[in-house]
């Protein structure tokens, strides 16, 4: 049985027409000692299916240790949202209920390379000159 | 979350991770998570809650930025 529900595909699916440029999802599982480890890896293989602009790559946490390090990954189960370039986007655990709309969201900015920030603001991140860090802890409702 | 991962796009320099909490009970601890979302900058300074953009990024600013420096004359 799917973890996303046909109406739901229907309606990602049509969102998921907006995209522009192909967006890669890159998974890191463990398999091991991870309550949402596996359901985390079928949600994103459901969702990749709803567009031919997305692609899936999965990989182990244990034995791929280059794309650990590439991707710089230190827990899983993680999963990189990128295009042609890594943009620094990850999402840590499933990304289910509320941030299951938060994953579409960034996967159509990456796609359509726009943060549809205000101008302002652009500006202002832009002068950002150092390593900049956020992490951003939600749970799953 | 949005607003952090959308500021990433913006500047390599950034990078915006979304975690669980329950999966990852651990960093949830060791960063005080009571009530989400809470954003942990650089691992030190936080911001509770969700925040329109233009004040989240003064927040985000104004908790990496050094402290104005004296003006010279």
């Amino acid at each position: 049985m799917g973890l996303i529900r046909e109406e739901d595909a229907v309606e990602i699916r049509q969102r998921l027409k907006e995209m522009v440029n192909p967006v890669k999802l890159v998974h890191f599982t463990q398999e091991l000692n991870l309550e949402y480890g596996r359901e985390t890896q079928q949600l994103l293989q459901e969702v990749a299916e709803l567009s031919e602009k997305l692609s899936l790559e999965i990989h182990n946490f244990l034995l791929d240790k280059e794309k650990v390090a590439e991707y710089g990954i230190d827990k899983v189960p993680a999963t990189v949202v990128r295009d042609g370039q890594d943009h620094g986007i990850r999402f840590y655990g499933i990304p289910a209920g509320y941030e299951f709309s938060t994953l579409l969201d960034a996967i159509l900015a990456v796609s359509l390379g726009d943060s549809g920030l205000e101008e302002e603001n652009r500006e202002k991140l832009k002068q950002i000159t150092s390593p900049l860090h956020l992490e951003v802890f939600v749970t799953p409702t | 979350m949005r607003l952090a991962q959308r500021f990433a796009l913006e500047n390599e320099l950034i990078r915006a991770d979304c975690i669980e909490s329950t999966e990852f009970p651990e960093l949830a601890g060791k960063y005080r998570v009571y009530a989400v979302p809470k954003t942990v900058i650089n691992g030190a300074a936080s911001i509770e809650g969700a925040l329109p953009e233009g004040f989240f990024l003064d927040k985000v600013l104004a908790a990496v930025e050094p402290p104005t420096q004296t003006e010279t004359t």
